[in-house]
Formats: C-alpha cells, structure tokens, sequence
C-alpha cells in the first residue's frame, strides 16, 4: 500500500487533508471568489453576521466584508507558513548537515550558535527582527525562519552523526569523493527524512507565529491577514465580539489541519515500518 | 545532591559562550537598527549638525563597531543595559520592575500546564489505544492548535464581558490601596484569564508527552516483570510507568520556558499586564530598540536559568545521570 | 501424589502470526520437581513459561487446559508463581532501589508495613547471597552487575514465596562463570524452600546440573521428555541427540572451520 493510501487511511491523515484541500483551494480561488480588494468596503460598518447574504459574516468596523478578509487572509497564513518553513528546513538541515559531518571547532561552534538562538524566545527574536527591519511579507518569512530553523538543524546533525559511519559513505570517500560532496549528495538526502517528519509542527507554529506578529500589529499593512483582523475586532470586543471570533476559528481550523495532518502522516510512516 | 551540584557547574561554564553569542547578536542587531541613540535624542529634543557632532563624540558613538561592543560589554558586566528613551529611565529599572509580574504570569500558567497536563496524561497514558486516550489526544491537539491571543480574547468576552465574573484588564484595581492579603487575592483575581489562556495552549504539550511517555514505557520488561510480582495495576501505572514517563516530561518543562516567556508578549498584551512581554510589545510601538534588545537579553537569561534548574531537578529525579553509565 | 501443575493439549498462537507457538502440549509437574525446558529460539519455550504465568499478551489465542490441582483456585502471580527474566537489567525499574522493587513484592501479598518489608527485603538479598545485603537494598539496577541484579530479580521472584519458579533463559545475558553461579543459586533456593521449578534454556549441557526431568521443545511441540539420565545418556530422539552434540561435543571444533 503506498504512503499516500496509508496516510488517508487514518482519522487523523484524512481529517487534516480534507481540512488543509479545502483551505487551499479558498486561498487559491480567493481573488475569484472575492475580486474585489478585501480592504475596500463593501457596506455598512458593523454588520452583524448572518443576516445579509450577501455579506454572510457581517462587516468590521470600516464596513470591510469579513467573510473576504478571511478567505484573503488564507493566502497570507499559507503563503507565510509555507514559505518560512521550507525556509527554516532548508537552513537547518543544511547548518546541521554541516555540524555533523565536519565535527570538531566546526561542530562546536554551529551548536553554540544553534543553542544561542534557541536560548533567545523565538518570538521575541521575529519581534525584534521585523521591529528592526520593518513590517513586509518578505520580513515576516524571514522572522518566524530565525527560530525555527534550530530543531532542523538539531535532527539533522544527529541524523548524520549516526549515518556518518555507515558503509556508503565509506564507499565514497574510497571512490575519491570530496568531503563536501559527499556531505551533501550522500548524507544529507537520507538525514532529511526525520527533519520532514518534524515540518508539520513548523509550518503549525508558523502560521501561529504570523498571527501574533500580525495581532501586534508587525504584519505586512498591505494584505489581510486574520491576526490583524483579530486585533481589528479587539477593539469593538463588548459590542461586536464575532469580528474576532471568526478570524480565530479560521486559524484554529488551519492549524488543526496541520497538525492532524502530520500525525497521520507519523502513523502511516510508522504502520510501514510496522508491516515491513 | 553532589551529583546534581557537578552537573549544574558544568552546565554554567556551557552557558557562557552562549550568552556571549547572544550579547553579540542582539548588539548587531543594535547596529542594524539604524539610527542611534543621539538620532533618538534629537527627535524628541531637537538639535542642529554641531549638537549631533557634540553628542556622538560625548556618548562614544563615533568610535568603531568594536569598540563600542567592548563598552557595550563592559557596561553589561556593570548590569547597565542603556537608557530607554520611551521611559526616560534606565532600561535596567524599567525592566527591573516589569519582571516580577511576568514571573508570576508564567509560573502559575507552568504550574497549571505542568500538573493538569500530566495528570490528563496519566489518566491517557494508563490505558493507550482506549477512548478516554484517543479523546484526550485529539482534544489536546485542538487546544494546542488555538492561537494564545484568540484564546485570551475568547475567555475574556466570555468571562468579563458576558458573565462579568473576572476583571478585564490589568494585573491589580487601580488605586484601591489593597494590602497584604486583600491585596493578593485582588492580584489573583486579575490574573485567572491570563494564566488560564496561557496555561491551556500549553497543557496540550505536557499531556501529549506524558501519553507518549507513557506509551513507550509500558512496552519495557520491567513493567512486564512487575506484574509477574503480582504488583497491583494501580501501583505499577503510578510508582513504575509514570514515575519513569515523568522524566521526559520534565525536560520539557525546560524547552518550553523559552515559548513560554514568546507566549506571555501576546498574552500580557490582550490583558493589559504590566510584565517582561507587554514591554517588549511597548518598545516595539515606540521603535525603543535599545529596550526590545535589552528585554531579549534579560529573556535569555532567564532562559539559562530555568534550563539549568530543570537539568537539575531531572538529575535528582534520574537517578542514573551523572554517575557514568548512558541513561 | 497430586502433581502441582497439570499442562493438557496447551496449544498458543499470537495474533497476527500464521504458526502457532506451541502446539498440543501436555505435561505434569510435582511438587518439588526441577524440570528443564530445553529448545532453540521459536522452540516456544519462553511462550510455555508466559502462558503458564499468565503473561501472555491479551490477544494471543489459547486452547488447552493448565490446571492447578493443589491449589484450588487461579493462581496469583508473585504469591503463587516467581518468574525470573532473561535481561536482569531490563526485569528492574531503573528508577527505585532495589531493596523497594522487592519490598513492593513482599507488600502486595502480605499486610507488613514499610519498615518490616524493608527489612524482609533485605534478608532477601543476604539469601541469594549479596555482601552488604544494607548497602546493596540502596542501590539503583545500573549500579549494580549483571550478575548482582539477577539476584535481586531472583530475590523478587521468591519475595512472595511462590510454590513454583520459572527462570526464563535467566543465565543467557550473563558471563560464564556468573551462569553457574547462579544455577547453583536457584538450586539451592529451589531446595531449601520446597518449589516447584521450570528452567527454560537452549544449553541443555548448563540445564542438565539442575534437573530432575527434561523436556526438549522444536518449533512449538514438545519433541522429547524423560528423566535426566536418560536424556543425557540415551536420547530417543535425533533432534534431542543434535542439540546434545551440539551443546556438549565429542570432540572440539577445528580451529580452521568456516564460521
């Protein structure tokens, strides 16, 4: 049975991915669904929710269309995520492959670094860094990358340490590879494996990440983005407590779908080698 | 206790490098920022050419980037971390003061987390493939996946808004002129949102590593071997299984102290708590990056500190560390 | 004289698996009686043992009867049955002292409070023959030697004081000269305390100076059983007669043989 099979088999593979197919294809089709800008208005200021059909969940405090602004908002969690976990994996797996297979000064020096910036708070650091650099998508990816790129790096220097002896490599270094080749032809393609198992928990902690950057107000001011609707609707909380609230569940939903997601993709892993 | 003792002195001399990698660091960032001290000055005082000249050459700004990381240094050995130009004070003071708030915040939402979580976990990992495990596990990765901010803001229209049963905002009544344990209770009474948000994010990970834990460890001979003593079931989940599944969990109790204290920014923010991490979000309004900087490196410190106590208590309660044979 | 255990037609098969690990058993054992379980790995014998004590996987599938004629009711594991694993080290809970891992045996069978269990705990320990029986009762599993934490299992085993004691391969991770120390131990104790026992082993040459009968298992099926003498001097069977040779050989193995 093949992975993919193996992986829908579960509750868990199948819930995320129904969840996480349906955001994707919202995100996707969002400038059909909803041409027009999500930060124009669209009707009265304050609407409650389910009451105009054509504008299902109300409006904000400028009259901007929520239900828009959550669909847009998608493009912006998944873009980021996306982006500064295959950021953070590309990086760490690298710095880790590195460590690993160097060893020695080389290999003290990267795991002191590596332990300097998760001493730091991760998301006092992506504060810090967007505060510095000022507030744009590309910066956000680049914030929420600096802290987690160190549990990468982690897994993939054991990984190597403990591939680092096997007979393949030997094989190379006899056939006259060099070092750094065989670093990275040999070692760090098998090194990534564990590293993946670990991305849903990235990209889950990224779009969790981005929504606080954006609730504090450091996210790109040109794009919907569901923290900066939560902190939005703070400000109406007593009176008009569902321009939160949706935006809210809207994340929880993106973020369970991850994460079921990556337990079903554990377990279908695990049930393999269980039946191997 | 010896043990424990070595242990905490080899991990001190560890501990160096690393906030000495991050003193730099966050000096460079310094830099990066862009825009000194003196620039800030002049925004708010306003000045000509001559005064800027005057005022770099007087506050050692116009020495190379090495030099001034080496007086950075020297005045971090002095525990001077800079002046805060949004307080007009001392960042050391105005830290000095936000610090005890957090502290509270974050040991009473880690003392909720850490118990009920394992014990939720226990109540899973007693018997994993059933129900009551499957139910906890899936109910625990909801939790885990509601964002900390949502959370706080969803208790308090629930809590202060509908039911009027909590105050809103705040870490005390302002001006009420409370003592003792008046006081005290007023105190606890403003923080049983806050903690409750950030104490429940982070229940989920304890509980879900205590299963796992647990899980694992059923598996091992030695349980096997208890119950061919004839050792009550009871007594074998809680002296053996859980007593041994407590040391993974343990550890994360110090990795987590790190997320923690990200958590406590959003957290102080929506409840107005005067702490460590509503600063750091007031610094960053105010582009007071001397301050924000300052804030990181008090954080790693307490970062240090807290996985130094947890290495600590975990070689107390492993018994195996330290003496020379692999755990 | 009624036998204490009475084995018919066990017959286990694990979920899951096609063969079945044992497969129509029958046998009977006195009271008092040393019978050795000899067979190679899938031979069944550690499943002989499990199924016996009672440790079988709940979704193993069982048929057959064990019946315990003396005794008048199901068996309690500790009071009823010791058990002695293969790894000393694995059979202990890294975490507590050895002296409380037996104290905890004497307490769940008997109603003594924590000072009398200790103490019994460590007259335990001076039995199966530790110096320091004090000081060892302290002492965490990975402080103490493979052999030292055999004991320590054998003295939990026996806490309770089991008419029968089963030692599953309990020589097999231990150095040679330990080995016939402690099957010299297990003897003595089995002696002096009137048990019934069941050593399980795939060296019938080391099973051999412990036994009153022995039985020789293949593949789940009990090949062979008789008296000592006469296993070890005319084996009826050519199975019993390989592992004889194998296990004590006529002459030594040349040095040059392929491996």
């Amino acid at each position: 049975m093949s992975f993919a099979a193996r992986f829908l088999r579960t509750g868990e593979g199948a819930t995320g991915a129904v969840i996480l197919f349906a955001l994707a294809v919202l995100a996707l089709a969002a400038p059909a669904l909803f041409p027009h800008d999500p930060l124009s208005i669209a009707g009265p200021a304050l609407l409650p929710p389910f009451q105009d059909w054509s504008l299902p969940l109300g409006t904000d405090r400028l009259g901007r269309d929520v239900l828009a602004g959550i669909v847009h908002g998608a493009r912006t969690s998944l873009a980021v995520a996306l982006a500064a976990a295959a950021t953070a994996i590309a990086v760490g797996t690298i710095v880790g492959t590195l460590a690993g297979f160097l060893g020695g000064l080389a290999d003290e020096v990267l795991m002191r670094v590596t332990d300097a910036f998760q001493t730091v708070p991760g998301f006092l650091l992506a504060l810090a860094f967007v505060s510095v650099v000022g507030p744009s998508l590309g910066v956000v990816v680049i914030a929420i990358a600096l802290s987690a790129w160190t549990g990468p790096a982690r897994i993939a220097r054991a990984e190597v340490l403990s591939i680092r002896e096997r007979d393949y490599v030997a094989s190379a270094r006899v056939i006259g590879m060099r070092p750094l080749e065989i670093a990275f032809r040999e070692i760090m393609p098998n090194a990534l494996p564990p590293v993946l198992a670990q991305s849903a928990i990235i990209v889950a902690v990224a779009i969790l990440t981005e929504a606080a950057l954006s609730f504090l107000g450091l996210g790109d001011p040109n794009r919907v983005t569901w923290g900066g609707m939560i902190a939005e609707g703070r400000t109406v909380l007593r009176s008009a407590p569902s321009l939160s609230i949706f935006p809210g569940i809207a994340l929880v939903l993106a973020v369970l779908g991850v994460y079921l997601a990556g337990e079903g993709a554990v377990e279908a892993a695990a049930t393999k080698r269980r039946h191997a | 206790m010896r043990r424990a003792l070595i242990l905490l002195r080899r991990r001190l001399i560890g501990a160096v490098p690393v906030l000495l990698l991050v003193i730099i660091g966050t000096f460079f960032l310094l830099e990066a920022a862009g825009g000194d001290a003196v620039d800030a000055y002049i925004v708010s005082t306003g000045g000509d050419a001559g005064l800027i000249e005057a005022l770099r050459q007087r506050w050692g700004l116009d020495q190379s980037a090495l030099t001034r990381l080496a007086n950075y240094l020297w005045a971090l050995v002095h525990l001077d971390l800079g002046w805060s130009v949004t307080f007009s004070r001392p960042i050391l003071d105005v830290i000095r003061e936000r610090l005890p708030n957090t502290l509270l915040l974050m040991g009473s939402a880690t003392a909720l987390s850490f118990s009920l979580g394992s014990a939720l976990g226990i109540v899973a990992g007693a018997r994993p493939g059933s129900f009551r495990d499957r139910l906890l596990s899936v109910g625990s990765l909801a939790l885990y996946a509601i964002p900390g901010f949502w959370l706080g803001l969803v208790l308090t229209v629930v809590f202060a808004v509908q039911l009027r049963w909590l105050p809103l905002a705040g870490i005390e009544s302002i001006a009420s002129g409370k003592t003792g344990f008046a006081r005290a209770a007023d105190i606890a009474r403003h923080l049983v949102l806050p903690v409750a948000a950030l104490g429940f994010i982070y229940l989920a990970l304890y509980l879900r590593t205590m299963r796992a834990a647990m899980a694992e460890i059923w598996r091992m001979d030695f349980v096997l071997a208890a119950r061919a003593r004839g050792i009550s079931r009871r007594r074998i989940v809680l002296a053996h299984v859980a007593r041994n599944a407590l040391l993974p969990v343990i550890t994360v109790l110090g990795l987590q102290s790190a997320a923690m204290l990200g958590g406590s920014v959003v957290i102080e923010t929506v409840f107005s708590v005067p702490g460590l991490g509503r600063l750091a979000q007031e610094a960053v309004a105010s582009r007071d990056t001397p301050l924000l900087l300052g804030i990181i490196l008090v954080s790693a410190v307490l970062v240090i500190s807290i996985n130094l106590i947890v290495d600590v208590i975990y070689a107390v309660l492993d018994p195996r560390i330290g003496s020379g044979e692999p755990a | 004289m009624t036998p204490r255990l009475i084995i018919r037609d066990l017959s286990v098969r694990y979920a899951g698996s096609e063969t079945a690990a044992l497969d129509g058993i029958s046998l009977d054992l006195a009271a008092g009686e040393r019978l050795a379980v000899i067979g190679e790995s899938g031979s069944g014998k550690s499943t002989l043992a499990l199924a016996i004590a009672g440790l079988l996987p709940g979704s193993a599938l069982v048929a057959g009867r064990i019946e315990w004629p003396g005794l008048g009711r199901p068996p309690v594991a500790g009071a009823d049955i010791g058990f002695v694993f293969q790894d000393p080290g694995a059979s202990l809970d890294p975490v507590m002292p050895v002296g409380a891992q037996i104290a905890e045996v004497i307490r769940a069978h008997r109603p003594l409070g924590r000072a009398a269990a200790n103490a019994t705990a460590v007259d335990l320990i001076a039995r199966v023959q530790l110096p320091e029986p004090g000081q060892i009762a302290l002492a965490y599993p990975h402080q103490l030697s493979g052999g030292q934490r055999q004991r320590i299992a054998i003295a939990a085993a026996i806490a309770a004081g089991p008419k029968l004691l089963i030692a599953d391969e309990p020589t097999s991770a231990l150095d040679t000269i330990v080995q016939a120390e402690i099957v010299a131990l297990i003897d003595r104790l089995v002696q002096a305390d009137g048990m019934s026992l069941i050593f399980i082993s795939h060296d019938i040459a080391l099973a051999s100076g412990i036994a009153d009968r022995i039985a020789v298992f293949r593949r789940g099926r009990l090949v062979e059983l008789g008296e000592r003498d006469q296993i070890i001097g005319q084996p009826r069977d050519a199975y019993t007669r390989a592992l004889l040779d194998a296990s004590m050989p006529a002459t030594p193995q040349s040095a040059g043989a392929p491996a």
